[in-house]
């Protein structure tokens, strides 16, 4: 399982880095999603659930462009018939496609999150809000690449698959925004840090764990044909 | 032919439909380990669902399907690793070089990735080795497509149309790789009665998905395949 893993992923960035798509398109998105709405609403500034609500929602909609691309390169060029005739763990897959995603959205964000500080929350983070935003960022990120590499292996499978992946993933991934946002709003007021909600990250992780366990054990039935 | 008591091939009514229509219906084939089975047939007879089946990427719909005997729907598992797939599509990734291709599949396969640069030099790619593979032409990315198939040394050969896209001298080159000297069980597709019987040691014709023809390929004539085509 390791050795295909780390084959897979290996693949990928040598793929990202030859011919970069996903985190280039992405890290585009929400910085012109951010500007959207530092004009659309008008404001220099947003503050707690307001600010949480704009953040979160960008980084799912940008998420979306990943997880349409996440299995197109392996569809188009035979990479499912080449890794289905290897002897491998059919799992291995959905390890190393939910950690490149994860790496996508980590990297995406070093580039947004800057971005939203400067043209929506003014004030900017101190380290230890910054600190604590990490932790909601990880947790959520985490629950995005597993339902996303879920998503967007049943999708790639179809001919919509463009269509198919938002409306699959978005509903699956309310409860991550919910979480993730309720979980922020605290660290993004104006008025300085409140403390972390420790319930939604709870929430985060249990999330996490249901929808990782459930992608492991239906993914080898994704890749039938 | 006479059928060993484990063959390496054992179909045995295999059927495979894509909706309403009926892709392989009713065949039934066996081959001996090391030998060679040709199959003829129009576009849409049914060869490459046949391959695609017996390389576990499809599953059947009717009838039973041994490889090195183990039966592909409950020991597909078993199977995997020990075949070799040549197809239409060179299941290389376009962006990346014949190399790094072939280092990935080496890893998937846990083969010594000295064995990439070996093969390699046997099809005469080395020089071209670091290039991606969409700057190469289709006959390279062939040969690239072949070192993929028997860098794991598969037990099993299943080649569609393998020679196609090759000129005199690259087919030269794999010829040791995919050709009767290897050793390997062989299932061929082929449009060409001589050049496939040849090299065959039993002949399938497939038309619209059923067995039209079942003999050992000394006794098959060209005319006899023509007939497949009518």
């Amino acid at each position: 399982m390791r050795r295909a893993v780390g084959a897979l992923l290996r693949k990928e960035a040598a793929l990202e880095l030859r011919t970069p798509q996903v985190i280039p398109g992405m890290a585009l998105f929400s910085i012109v999603t951010y500007v959207v709405f530092h004009f659309g609403l008008r404001r220099n500034q947003v503050s707690g659930d307001l600010a949480a609500g704009v953040l979160w929602v960008t980084i799912l909609f940008a998420a979306m462009l990943g997880i349409a691309r996440l299995f197109v390169t392996d569809r188009e060029e035979g990479g499912f018939d080449a890794f289905l005739l290897a002897p491998v763990d059919r799992t291995a897959m959905f390890v190393a496609k939910a950690i490149s995603m994860f790496t996508y959205l980590a990297l995406v964000q070093v580039v947004a999150i800057p971005a939203f500080v400067v043209l929506l929350l003014g004030p900017g983070l101190s380290g230890e809000e910054l600190l604590k935003l990490m932790a909601v960022l990880a947790l959520a990120d985490i629950g995005i690449a597993v339902v996303g590499t879920l998503v967007g292996a049943l999708a790639v499978q179809t001919r919509a698959r463009d269509l198919i992946t938002p409306l699959l993933a978005l509903p699956l991934l309310v409860p991550v925004v919910i979480g993730a946002a309720r979980a922020s709003a605290p660290l993004l007021t104006l008025t300085g840090a409140g403390t972390l909600p420790g319930r939604w990250l709870v929430v985060l992780a249990l999330y996490d764990l249901v929808f990782g366990l459930l992608a492991y054990a239906v993914f080898d039935f994704l890749l039938e044909d | 032919m006479t059928v060993d008591a484990t063959p390496a091939i054992d179909l045995r009514g295999v059927t495979r439909r894509y909706g309403d229509r009926t892709a392989l219906d009713d065949v039934t084939v066996a081959l001996e380990p090391g030998r060679t089975l040709v199959v003829f047939g129009p576009n849409g007879a049914g060869k490459s669902t046949l391959l695609r089946i017996l390389a576990t990427l499809l599953r059947m719909h009717g009838g039973t399907a041994k490889v090195l005997g183990h039966d592909l729907k409950s020991e597909d598992w078993k199977v995997r690793g020990r075949i070799g797939l040549l197809g239409h599509e060179p299941l290389l990734y376009r962006d990346l070089t014949v190399r790094e291709n072939l280092r990935f599949h080496a890893r998937l396969h846990d083969v010594p990735l000295a064995r990439v640069e070996e093969l390699l030099d046997e099809v005469g790619l080395i020089a071209r080795a670091d290039d991606q593979v969409h700057t190469l032409s289709r006959g390279l990315v062939q040969r690239a497509a072949v070192c993929r198939a028997v860098l794991h040394d598969p037990e099993v050969l299943l080649l569609d149309e393998p020679r196609a896209n090759l000129d005199p001298n690259a087919a030269a080159a794999v010829e040791p790789l995919i050709g009767p000297e290897s050793g390997r069980t062989r299932i061929i597709t082929s449009h060409d009665p001589a050049g496939g019987l040849a090299e065959a040691d039993l002949a399938l014709g497939l038309r619209a998905g059923r067995t039209a023809l079942l003999a050992p390929a000394a006794d098959v004539t060209a005319a006899m395949i023509g007939e497949l085509y009518r």
